[in-house]
C-alpha cells in the first residue's frame, strides 16, 4: 500500500503546485495592464491627483509581491477583496451564485452521467451496428454545437412554442425543490446533452479499447459468455478510463455553464465573470477565474487519483 | 385522413415492400420501423408530427443525394491516388466535404454574392423577410442574409488564423521537444500541463478582460490556449517517430536537429497532424463563437455569427428562428469538419477498431 | 507417441478464412486440410503472415475480429463447427478444446488472482465445486513444476515473472481436462533458458492426460521437440505434412528443404592480428541508464580490424547496451571506449564527422530501421552526400555501386520506397546505408534474427563477402547461437550486464566452459527431437524447475 500512498500524494502535491503556479498567472496577468488598475478604473482622462488618491486606496503602492500574497492569503479565507466597481465584497457577491453554478452542475451530472456512461457501453458493445453509426453522427452533431445553439432551441419548443418550461431560470429563496428543478430544467438540459455526447464517445472509445486487449480473447476463448466477459472481465479494468472520462466531462461542464448560464439569465458565477469581464471589474474576474481553475485542477485531482486507486497493478503491489 | 397522410403511408408501405422484395435487409429494417413508429407518431401528435417527420426524412434523402453527387464530382476532378482514397469516403465525410466546400464560397466571394454591404441600414428594425431580404432585418435594420454570408468571411477566417497560430507555435513546440527530449522536453511539457489546467473559455476571459475585446487580441489568447493541446499530440505523434531506428541512425550520422524534423519526422506524421488541425479547428471555431456571442469577440458593426445570435435573441421570444440561423451556421461548419476529421482518422488508424 | 489407429479428433477440410483490410476481404487461408487423432500433437510452422495462429483460432470455431470463415468444414469430434450455433460453439471452448497464448503476462487478466481466473471454467461448466477446482488447480501447478504450488495461484498475474505465468496459463487450458489444446507460440516471448522449463512441463502435461494439441510457432528446433507430426504452411497454404522424424531427416518440398538446409553455412575463423592495435577497445566500462540502475558492469574487450567479434547473451544482459555505449549514445559512466588506440568522446554529440563515420550501424528492424517516406536512392545517399560531400551524378553512380554491392539492381530499386520490399531487401538496403559511409567498423544488432532462416544465410553470406572485400570488422549481437558459429571469430558472452567469459570461437564452443556459457549453449535447441528429452536426463528433471526464473 505504501506504493499508492506515495503516488497519491505525488500527485497532491503536483496540484497544489499547479494551482499555486496559476493564482500567480491570474495575479500577474493583470499587472501586465498598460498602466494599472487605476488608470483602467478612472480612464485615460482622470487626474494625477485622482490617480493617486485610488493608488493609495486601493494599496497599489506596495510592490506587486506583496500584494500577490495578501491576496493569495486572503483567497485561502475567502476574500477576495472588494469590486472597484461597486466597492462590494467580492466573496458577497460571488459566494451565493457560486453554490447556483454548483446546483446547476450537480443537476446536470445526475442526469448526464449515468445516461451517457450506459449509452457510451451499449454502443461500444453495438459498434460498426446502425445503431451505433446513428449514435456516431448525433454525437458529433451535438458537440459540434455551440451551447447557446442547443439552449435557443430548447427555448424556442419547451418554452416558446409548447409552454412547458420557463426560459428564463431566476430563482428566489422560497421556492420549493420541485419548482427550482423545473425552472432549472431548460439549462439543465442543455448542459446534458452537449455532455452526454462528449460523454458517450469517451466511453465508447475507452470500452473498445478494452475490449482489445489480450485477456478479453482469452476469456473468450474460455468459453465465457458475453455478458460475463462484460461484467467480469471488462468492468474492473475498465474503472480507470471511466472516472477519468466522467472527471474529464464535469470539468467540461465547468466552462460550458458560463454561456448556459448567458443564456438562461441563470444567477450564477459565470454570469459574473462574463460581466465583470465586460465592467473590468478586475478583483471578481480574478476571483472567478481562481474558482473556475481550481474545480478544474480538483476534478482531474481526482480522476488521477481514482486512476491511481482502481489500478490492480498497484492495489497489489509485487 | 387528409391526402398528405394517406400518400405519407402509402410511400411508406411500397418503398418497405420493394426493399423486403429485392432483399434489402438494411433499408427494409429502417422503412418498416419508421412506418411503425409513425402509426404511433400519427395517433399521439397527428398530422402535424408526420408531417414533421417527412420533412426531416426529406432534408436527409436531399443531404444524402448532394453528398453522393459530390463524391462523385470530386472522384472526378482529382488525380488517381487522391480520387481512389475518396471514394471509400463514407457519405458523412462528403458531406462535410460539400459544406466546406460551400463555406468557402461564401466566405471569399462574399461582397460579390450578399446583396448588401455588411453594415448597410436598409430597412426598419426587425423587417420580416420580404422579396429584397431572404431573411429579414436585424436589430439595427440590416440584411440578416447579407450579414450571414459576411459572417463567413469574418467568423471563419478569424478562427482559422487563431487555429493557424495555435497550430504553428505547438506542432513547433512538440516536434523540437520530441527531437531534442531532455530537460527542453520537460520543461515545454510542464509549461503546457500548467496552461491546460485552466479551463479554455475561463483563460480567454481573463485574457480579454485585461486586453480588451480586439481580434488581434483573440488570435494570440486563443494561439495561447491551444498552442499547448497541439503540442501534446505533435509530441505524441513525434515521440513514436522519434524512437524509430532511422532516427538514432541519422543521429549517428551527426545531423542537425532541423534536418531530423524536416526530413524524418515530418513526413511520418502528416496524416494524424492534418486531422489534429481539423479538430482543433473546431475547439476554437466554438471557443471564438461563444466569446462574440458574449459581446467579448468581434466587435460591432463587423459581421459575426456569434454576435448576431446575442442581438437578435430577443426575437426567440416571439417564435421566430432568424436568430438561430447563424447559430446553426455555426453548428453545420462544425459538423462537417468533424464529419471529415472522424473519417481522416478511421483511415489513418486503419484496422484498429475493428 | 503417435497412434494413428486412435480416432480422428478434429477434422479441417479446405478450410478459407478472409480478412478485412479497411475496403475488402482478401483470402489469409486459401483452402488448408487438417486431420488430428487424439492425443496427437501437431507442429504447425511457418513465417509470421503463413496463417498458423488464424488455423490454431478456427480449430476452436473462432474468427478473430476482422476475419472470417468463407470456406470449407472443421469437424469437431463429430460437430461440425462452421455451422453450429455460437452458444454451442462456446459450450466447446475451455472445457473441450483450451487455448494457450503467446504472450501470458497480457492474456491473464490483471484484475483477477491466477487461480479465479483457473477456476472460472471447471465453475461455469459446473464441473468441479470451487475448493475441488482450487485443489486441482494446485495440483496442476505441481505437475507443472511453478514454485509454490500451494500459494502462487492467489497471487496476481503481475506477481508473477513471465516463465511462470505461461506454465499457469498451460494449467488453466488443463483446468477441464480438454481433449485439444492450442499452444500459440508459448515460448516465443522467453529467453532461452526459460524456455527450456516452459518447453518441458508443457510436453510432460500434454503426455501425462493424453490430451491432443496444435503447438503453433515459427522455431523449427522447438517444434521438433513438441510434435508427433509437422505441417507447413506457407503464406495461406499447406506446403506439406509429414511425421517429425521424416520431416526433418527427408523434406519433400523446396521450401520446407530451403528451411532445413540454412545452418550449412560456416566460414573459416580468423585469428587475431599479432601485434596490432585493436580498431575498437571496450574498456572497462560502467553504464547506468537514469535512476541509477546499472546496466553494465566493469565490461571490456577488444575488435581488431577484419574481424568479427559476437556478443551473445538473453535479453538484459546488456548486449545492447554495450553497443549504444560503443556509438555514444549511452555515455558510461566510467571506463571508456578506444578506436585505433585514441579514446572517443563518450557522446556522440562530442565525436568528428569523421569518427562518426568510422563506425556504423545495421538494425534487427528493417522495418524501422528505414524511413518510410524517404526513397531507397535518398536513403543510401544520404550518408555518401554527408560525408563525401558527393552530389549530381556522382553521388548516383555511388548509390549505383551500392546497389551492386549487395545484389541488387539498381535501376528496380532506386525510386522504390521501404513498404515497397521484403524483409530481406529492406535489410540490404539497411547495409548499403552503412557502407555508403565507407566505414571501418559495424556493429550488426540481430541482424538476422526477424528474417526467414534462407533469407538470413543470404544476408550472413553477403556480410561475410563485404568483410572481405572491404577489410570491416563487425560487432554482431546475437542470442542465436547458429549464427554465431556460422560466422563470428571471437565471442563474448554476457550476462547481467558482466562478461562472463570471452575467447576464440572454436574454444568457446568446447568444453569446459563457464557454468552460464553452459546453460546457455545447452538451453539452445536443437533439430534432434530427442535433444529436449537428452537434455532434461543430464540436468536431472528437478532441476530444470528449480533453476533461475526470473
Amino acid at each position: 500500500m505504501g506504493d499508492i500512498l506515495s503516488l497519491v500524494l505525488k500527485r497532491l502535491g503536483y496540484g497544489l503546485i499547479t494551482l499555486l503556479v496559476i493564482s500567480v498567472i491570474i495575479f500577474f496577468m493583470v499587472e501586465l495592464l498598460p498602466g494599472d488598475i487605476a488608470q483602467a478604473v478612472l480612464g485615460q482622462g482622470a487626474t494625477e491627483e485622482n490617480l493617486a488618491a485610488l493608488r493609495e486606496q486601493m494599496g497599489l503602492n506596495d510592490p506587486a509581491p506583496v500584494r500577490y500574497f495578501e491576496w493569495l492569503l486572503g483567497a485561502i479565507q475567502g476574500d477576495f477583496g472588494a469590486s472597484i466597481i461597486s466597492g462590494e465584497r467580492v466573496s458577497s457577491v460571488i459566494g451565493e451564485r457560486f453554490m447556483n453554478t454548483l446546483f446547476l452542475a450537480a443537476y446536470a451530472a445526475v442526469i448526464a452521467v449515468p445516461f451517457a456512461i450506459t449509452l457510451g457501453i451499449i454502443v461500444a458493445l453495438l459498434r460498426n451496428t446502425l445503431f451505433d453509426r446513428v449514435a456516431n453522427v448525433l454525437t458529433l452533431t451535438s458537440i459540434s454545437s455551440p451551447e447557446f445553439f442547443l439552449g435557443y432551441i430548447l427555448i424556442l419548443y419547451f418554452s416558446v412554442k409548447w409552454g412547458m418550461f420557463p426560459a428564463i431560470a431566476s430563482l428566489s429563496q422560497d421556492m420549493t425543490i420541485m419548482e427550482l428543478l423545473e425552472r432549472t430544467f431548460l439549462p439543465a438540459l442543455t448542459l446534458v446533452l452537449v455532455v452526454t455526447a462528449h460523454m458517450m464517445r469517451m466511453t465508447r472509445a475507452a470500452i473498445i479499447n478494452l475490449l482489445a486487449s489480450p485477456y478479453i480473447e482469452m476469456a473468450r476463448l474460455k468459453g465465457t459468455p458475453p455478458w460475463k466477459v462484460i461484467v467480469r472481465h471488462a468492468l474492473p479494468n475498465a474503472w480507470a478510463p471511466i472516472i477519468n472520462v466522467v472527471a474529464l466531462n464535469l470539468a467540461y461542464l465547468i466552462t460550458g455553464v458560463v454561456l448556459v448560464e448567458v443564456v438562461f439569465v441563470y444567477p450564477g458565477i459565470g454570469q459574473a465573470l462574463v460581466d465583470a469581464v465586460s465592467k473590468r471589474d478586475f478583483p471578481i474576474v480574478q476571483a472567478c477565474c481562481l474558482i473556475f481553475a481550481g474545480t478544474f485542477i480538483l476534478l482531474n485531482l481526482a480522476a488521477d487519483v481514482g486512476a491511481i486507486l482502481t489500478n490492480p497493478r498497484l492495489r497489489h503491489p509485487k | 385522413m387528409s391526402v398528405f397522410v394517406i400518400t405519407y403511408f402509402g410511400l411508406l408501405i411500397a418503398t418497405s415492400c420493394a426493399a423486403a422484395y429485392w432483399n434489402q435487409r438494411g433499408p427494409f429494417l429502417t422503412l418498416f420501423s419508421l412506418t411503425l413508429v409513425s402509426f404511433v407518431l400519427g395517433i399521439v401528435g397527428g398530422a402535424g408530427a408526420l408531417r414533421f417527420v417527412a420533412i426531416a426524412a426529406g432534408m436527409i434523402a436531399f443531404a444524402a443525394g448532394i453528398s453522393y453527387a459530390f463524391r462523385e464530382f470530386l472522384v472526378l476532378i482529382t488525380s488517381h491516388n487522391l480520387s481512389k482514397e475518396i471514394k471509400t469516403a463514407p457519405l458523412t465525410a462528403s458531406f462535410g466535404m460539400f459544406v466546406i466546400f460551400t463555406y468557402a464560397v461564401a466566405g471569399i466571394f462574399a461582397p460579390w454574392i450578399a446583396p448588401y454591404g455588411e453594415s448597410e441600414v436598409i430597412s426598419s428594425a426587425f423587417a420580416p423577410a420580404d422579396e429584397n431580404m431572404l431573411l429579414g432585418a436585424d436589430q439595427l435594420g440590416r440584411d440578416m442574409f447579407s450579414r450571414i454570408i459576411y459572417g463567413a468571411r469574418n467568423t471563419v477566417g478569424l478562427a482559422l488564423l487563431a487555429t493557424v497560430a495555435a497550430f504553428l507555435m505547438g506542432a513547433f513546440a512538440g516536434l523540437l521537444a520530441a527531437t531534442k527530449g531532455g530537460w527542453f522536453d520537460q520543461v515545454l511539457g510542464r509549461i503546457a500541463d500548467i496552461i491546460m489546467s485552466i479551463p479554455s473559455l475561463i483563460f480567454a476571459l481573463l485574457m480579454l478582460s485585461i486586453f480588451g475585446p480586439q481580434v488581434i487580441v483573440i488570435i494570440v489568447a486563443v494561439a495561447i490556449i491551444y498552442a499547448p493541446r497541439v503540442f501534446r499530440l505533435t509530441r505524441a505523434v513525434a515521440g513514436n517517430v522519434v524512437v524509430m531506428d532511422y532516427i538514432e541512425a541519422a543521429k549517428l550520422r551527426g545531423e542537425k536537429t532541423w534536418y531530423l524534423i524536416r526530413r524524418e519526422i515530418l513526413p511520418n506524421s502528416t496524416a494524424p497532424l492534418i486531422a489534429e488541425f481539423g479538430l482543433e479547428f473546431c475547439f476554437v471555431f466554438l471557443l471564438v463563437a461563444g466569446l462574440s456571442f458574449l459581446g467579448l469577440g468581434v466587435q460591432p458593426p463587423t459581421a459575426d455569427w456569434g454576435s448576431m445570435v446575442r442581438e437578435n435573441a430577443t426575437l426567440i421570444s416571439f417564435g421566430e428562428i432568424t436568430p438561430l440561423i447563424p447559430a446553426a451556421a455555426i453548428a453545420l461548419l462544425t459538423v462537417a469538419v468533424n464529419f471529415v476529421v472522424d473519417w481522416m482518422l478511421f483511415r489513418s488508424s486503419g484496422l484498429k477498431e475493428q | 507417441m503417435a497412434d494413428k489407429k486412435k480416432s480422428v479428433l478434429l477434422e479441417i477440410k479446405d478450410l478459407k478464412i478472409e480478412g478485412y483490410t479497411g475496403e475488402e476481404w482478401v483470402p489469409i487461408i486459401k483452402g488448408v486440410d487438417l486431420t488430428l487423432h487424439k492425443g496427437e500433437v501437431m507442429g504447425l510452422i511457418g513465417e509470421s503472415g503463413a496463417g498458423k495462429s488464424t488455423i490454431g483460432a478456427a480449430a476452436m470455431g473462432y474468427a478473430r475480429d476482422g476475419t472470417r470463415i468463407s470456406g470449407g468444414s472443421i469437424e469437431f469430434d463429430g460437430m461440425e463447427l462452421t455451422t453450429a450455433s455460437e452458444s454451442e460453439r462456446r459450450a466447446l471452448r475451455g472445457k473441450r478444446i483450451a487455448y494457450v497464448a503467446q504472450s501470458a503476462a497480457a492474456s491473464f487478466n490483471p484484475a483477477h488472482k491466477i487461480i479465479d481466473q483457473h477456476t472460472e471454467a471447471p465453475l461455469h461448466y459446473r464441473i468441479q465445486k470451487r475448493l475441488e477446482a482450487q485443489e486441482d488447480a494446485m495440483e496442476l501447478y505441481e505437475r507443472l513444476r511453478l514454485p509454490n504450488p500451494k500459494e502462487i495461484g492467489f497471487r496476481y498475474p503481475h506477481q508473477v515473472s513471465g516463465g511462470q505465468l505461461q506454465r499457469a496459463m498451460t494449467a488453466m487450458a488443463m483446468a477441464c481436462r480438454p481433449d485439444l489444446i492450442i499452444f500459440d507460440e508459448p515460448t516465443t516471448a522467453l529467453d532461452v533458458t526459460t524456455q527450456i522449463e516452459v518447453l518441458a512441463a508443457i510436453r510432460d502435461i500434454v503426455d501425462q492426460f493424453d490430451t491432443a494439441a496444435i503447438y503453433i510457432t515459427h522455431d523449427l528446433a522447438v517444434v521438433a521437440q513438441m510434435a508427433d507430426t509437422i505441417k507447413v504452411l506457407l503464406k495461406g497454404d499447406e506446403v506439406e505434412e509429414a511425421p517429425t522424424e521424416e520431416m526433418l531427416s527427408n523434406p519433400k518440398e523446396d521450401y520446407t528443404k530451403s528451411l532445413w538446409a540454412v545452418r550449412s553455412f560456416q566460414r573459416p575463423q580468423k585469428a587475431r592480428p599479432k601485434d596490432a592495435t585493436p580498431l575498437i577497445s571496450v574498456q572497462n566500462v560502467d553504464a547506468a541508464y537514469t535512476g541509477g540502475v546499472k546496466v553494465l558492469d566493469d565490461v571490456s574487450f577488444d575488435i581488431y580490424e577484419g574481424m568479427t567479434v559476437a556478443v551473445v547473451g538473453e535479453s538484459g544482459s546488456g548486449k545492447s547496451t554495450t553497443a549504444r555505449v560503443i556509438t555514444g549514445l549511452l555515455p558510461p559512466s566510467n571506463g571508456q571506449v578506444l578506436f585505433k588506440g585514441e579514446p572517443l568522446p563518450a557522446s556522440y554529440l562530442d565525436r568528428s564527422k569523421d569518427q562518426l563515420r568510422q563506425s556504423q550501424m545495421i538494425y534487427q528492424m528493417a522495418d524501422t530501421a528505414l524511413n518510410p517516406k524517404v526513397r531507397i536512392a535518398d536513403i543510401i545517399g544520404r550518408p555518401a552526400q554527408f560525408y563525401s560531400g558527393l552530389e549530381g551524378a556522382a553521388l548516383k553512380a555511388r548509390v549505383d555501386e551500392l546497389l551492386d554491392l549487395i545484389e541488387l539492381e539498381p535501376s528496380q530499386y532506386y525510386n522504390r520506397y521501404p513498404p515497397e520490399l521484403s524483409g530481406g531487401q529492406k535489410q540490404r538496403i539497411g547495409i548499403a546505408r552503412a557502407l555508403a559511409a565507407e566505414p571501418t567498423f559495424i556493429i550488426c544488432d540481430e541482424v538476422t534474427s526477424a528474417l526467414d532462416q534462407l533469407v538470413a544465410e543470404g544476408i550472413l553470406r553477403l556480410l561475410d563477402r563485404l568483410q572481405n572485400e572491404l577489410n570491416l570488422a563487425y560487432m554482431f549481437i546475437t542470442h542465436d547461437l547458429a549464427t554465431v558459429r556460422s560466422i563470428a571469430d571471437e565471442v563474448v558472452v554476457m550476462q547481467h550486464g558482466k562478461v562472463v567469459e570471452q575467447g576464440p570461437k572454436d574454444v568457446m564452443f568446447k568444453p569446459p566452459h563457464h557454468p552460464y556459457t553452459d546453460l546457455l549453449l545447452s538451453s539452445v535447441p536443437e533439430m534432434d527431437p530427442n535433444w529436449l528429452t537428452t537434455l532434461l536426463e543430464e540436468r536431472g528433471v528437478d532441476n530444470v524447475g528449480e533453476s533461475a526464473d526470473v
